[in-house]
């Protein structure tokens, strides 16, 4: 919520008792953290571009959340949130990302050529693979936070770096307050454009404000690498394709974002980073690699299989409709990606989707054989 | 309790005053932090009032046709008492492009003294709103003398219900877009220890909207009293929905014919309704509850935000002056088809919705008819205007019924001349 430090000097002539949210009904990470002590500590501090306490929290007040689903509840304004604010965010990321204490340190590896295998998943089953991160530019404030003028100069910069690539990487933007109508329906049939956000969870943090300045979308000719920028992050960055060569995805990924990470680093503008929490985004779910990497794969037996659910918590992987996050599976079909972010590398991440997917591509092979699985079924990773 | 100008510069910081006298040519350098961090200060010279001006090319609203870069760029810094800004008031105008057919006004206040700090801004949009009143040079006249009013109980034959609402704000609180927690829970405290003081046909009880039990809630859908958090993005983009639904509230009288809201729209809104036509008994209701609160919240220090200029002041600039919507539902099955309908009712200077509220579509030939205006008529005049047009649009629609001719009424004047 863009209120900035004045507004919130003026909140300090109210009491802490008179000012702290009633999070009685709530059920997000915030909302089990946040005590009145921890309210007290942190309510007059604001980082250097004015983001407040308040600020990170108003998503958090605002959504209660739901009895199943833990949702963070809070949200950076800007790099500095995470260290002004970590008598909240450290508890809170421990929690979020399995006990990850506030002395350790994160490791960042995007060398494609250490994954081992991922070009022969059985394109029978697996339809589509697919990796996403995504990434923040150093001296900007970020979405819940930013002015339209900041916005807009990140859009510049980053159409500057993306048109300058070359190859396999050339390609077009297309921004959103200007697009054809031609345009846009290329760009649904495509599966490539994003909206303005309608869930409550990002408008209450502020991150649909100016809809739809400085907003746009940039891909490559052959439509295999795709970027959002200013959407709920400075940068989202997507490899995609069909089938099973999720090795070639991640190749791509690794090559894209080094080449575009170079020409930002020569504009003085690199990336936010830093050993702790690797890469800083918006919402804390995301730090660490923020990647999800992922395959659409057919399991009509194995999902129906009592320890489907059991396995892929001992494979470190999480499985979402083809629709996407909270939609259903259609036919059997599964978005199967890795669930950890923080606290292992971008190898390690994808090197689980590899090696979880082709062991659970061979049992629904051995399901469909009337076999039992039971003998595969994996030691926790 | 008051707020006074003198704090408008209490918010600001040594390094703005500094940026102004001319360290704001600094290069990009000297004004990010060793650790690379841009200061908020900073920021006001680095991104320009040209750089953050918003594109309002596609939009249709009262803000963006008033906004204009100068008018911005002298704003664009200015804080209220309150710490409210510029950006903030008009953020619901740059998300809310419009329709091209309902021009909405685009821009909320968030304190009392944001139409004084943005006067620049909300003068040329009052006046656009408000069909030409000038807050420079006009003032607004209050009258809640219930009793001057004349032939206000309609047949009801027609007439199925009369309703009267309004807002009031306390003085001293922000305004819903800004108000934190403690100031929205303060204007819970006030309003509901006054309204605890209401006697006789007007005294009744709260239901906070956190606490209220399924049954409580059931019983006020059932009466029609329930609001519930707003969705409409025009309020959540004015940040109007924060913290819900922390000191948000319904009370109302034991008869069910008195009813406030506390802390949705504004810090109040208060409906005086009933089945029936007899409009004269819900305004002297209206304002015979209206003073009783007022002197309820007097003797204990608070007052309500008032001005000669722009009457009661309201978070949205549409609702200046009295704040006022007056309206019946009735019933015009001959009269809602003739061709001449809509002129009749712009002359008398009167608006229909359907019974379902603003954009609801009529429901049969039922048609829910109150005032257009707000600011430069008092009360008195406003409900006597839809008095006098309720019963002449009930004369043509008799006169219809057995196949009469019935004329166009010449325009109302605009302003107390």
């Amino acid at each position: 919520m863009p209120f900035g430090n004045t507004h919130n000097n003026f909140k300090l002539n109210f009491k802490v008792e008179d000012e702290f949210p009633d999070l009685t009904k709530h059920n997000n990470h915030m909302a089990k953290v946040l005590t009145k002590e921890i309210y007290g500590k942190l309510r007059d501090k604001q980082t250097p571009s004015g983001y407040t306490l308040d600020d990170v929290i108003q998503t958090g007040v605002d959504n209660p959340g739901h009895p199943f689903i833990m949702t963070v509840g809070c949200v950076a304004g800007d790099e500095e949130t995470y260290e002004v604010f970590k008598d909240l965010l450290d508890p809170i990321i421990s929690d979020r990302h399995g006990g990850y204490k506030s002395t350790d340190k994160h490791s960042t590896d995007l060398n494609f050529e250490n994954l081992k295998g991922g070009d022969d998943l059985d394109p029978d089953y697996v339809l589509s693979s697919r990796v996403r991160t995504g990434r923040s530019i150093k001296g900007y404030t970020l979405p819940p936070h930013n002015s339209r003028g900041e916005r807009r100069a990140i859009e510049k910069l980053s159409v500057e770096a993306l048109t300058s690539l070359d190859g396999e990487f050339k390609g077009k933007y297309y921004p959103l307050k200007s697009m054809t109508d031609a345009e846009q329906d290329q760009l649904i049939n495509d599966h490539f454009l994003f909206d303005k956000p309608v869930s409550p969870l990002l408008t209450c943090a502020g991150m649909a404000r100016d809809w739809p300045d400085g907003r746009g979308i940039w891909h490559n000719d052959d439509k295999s690498f795709l970027v959002w920028v200013n959407e709920e992050d400075h940068l989202r960055v997507i490899s995609m394709q069909k089938a099973g060569n999720i090795r070639e995805v991640f190749r791509r990924f690794c090559v894209g974002l080094k080449r575009i990470e170079e020409i930002f680093k020569k504009n003085n503008h690199g990336f936010m980073w830093n050993e702790h929490l690797g890469y800083v985004l918006t919402c804390p779910s995301n730090l660490g690699t923020g990647l999800r990497g992922g395959v659409h794969v057919k399991l009509p037996k194995l999902s129906t299989h009592a320890k489907f659910d059991e396995i892929l918590t001992r494979l470190r992987l999480q499985k979402r409709g083809t629709g996407g996050v909270d939609t259903a599976s259609v036919g059997g079909v599964f978005d199967i990606s890795n669930a950890d972010r923080l606290g292992s590398s971008e190898v390690a991440q994808v090197q689980l989707v590899v090696d979880g997917v082709k062991l659970m591509v061979e049992m629904e092979k051995k399901l469909e054989k009337g076999e039992a699985i039971d003998s595969m079924i994996p030691a926790q990773k | 309790m008051a707020s006074s100008f003198t704090r408008i510069l209490a918010g600001r910081n040594p390094a703005v005053l500094l940026a102004g006298l001319g360290a704001g040519t600094a290069a990009v350098g000297f004004l990010l932090s060793e650790s690379g961090a841009l200061s908020a200060e900073s920021k006001r010279s680095l991104y320009p009032p040209s750089a953050d001006f918003p594109d309002l090319r596609k939009h249709n609203n009262c803000m963006a046709a008033a906004l204009t870069p100068a008018i911005y760029a002298k704003l664009r810094d200015r804080v209220t008492p309150h710490n409210w800004t510029l950006d903030q008031s008009i953020q619901t105008g740059v998300d809310n492009p419009g329709h091209p057919f309902i021009k909405t006004v685009g821009c909320v206040a968030g304190d009392e003294e944001s139409y004084e700090v943005f006067a620049e801004l909300l003068d040329p949009i009052i006046k656009d709103r408000h069909n030409g009143y000038d807050p420079k040079t006009m003032k607004h006249p209050t009258d809640l003398d219930a009793s001057k009013i004349s032939n206000a109980v309609f047949d009801e034959k027609y007439v199925l219900s009369s309703r009267v609402r309004t807002g009031r704000s306390i003085r001293g609180l922000s305004l819903p877009p800004a108000c934190s927690r403690s100031e929205r829970r303060e204007v819970e405290r006030v309003v509901v220890t006054a309204l605890g003081g209401l006697k006789g046909e007007l005294s009744g009880r709260y239901y906070s909207l956190g606490d209220m039990t399924d049954s409580e809630q059931q019983q006020l859908i059932d009466d029609h009293f329930l609001f519930d958090k707003p969705i409409s993005p025009l309020l959540t983009c004015a940040f109007m929905a924060r913290d819900w639904p922390d000191a948000r509230g319904i009370w109302h009288n034991n008869e069910k014919n008195f009813l406030i809201w506390i802390n949705e729209e504004d810090h109040t809104r208060v409906i005086s309704m009933e089945k029936g036509g007899n409009m004269k008994r819900v305004f002297e209701r209206f304002c015979s509850g209206l003073k009783q609160v007022e002197q309820l919240i007097h003797e204990r220090g608070w007052e309500f935000m008032w001005n000669e200029r722009l009457g009661y002041i309201l978070t949205c600039p549409s609702n200046l002056g009295t704040g006022l919507r007056a309206g019946v539902h009735v019933r015009l099955p001959n009269l809602s088809k003739d061709t001449r309908f809509s002129k009749m009712l712009d002359n008398l200077r009167l608006q229909k919705r359907g019974t379902g509220g603003v954009d609801t579509a009529a429901t049969g030939d039922t048609f829910d008819i109150s005032n257009n205006d707000r600011l430069g008529k008092s009360e008195v005049e406003l409900v006597q205007m839809l008095v006098d047009g309720v019963n002449y649009l009930i004369e043509c629609e008799k006169k219809l019924e057995k196949g009469q001719d019935i004329k166009v009424p010449s325009p109302v004047t605009q302003f107390k001349k």
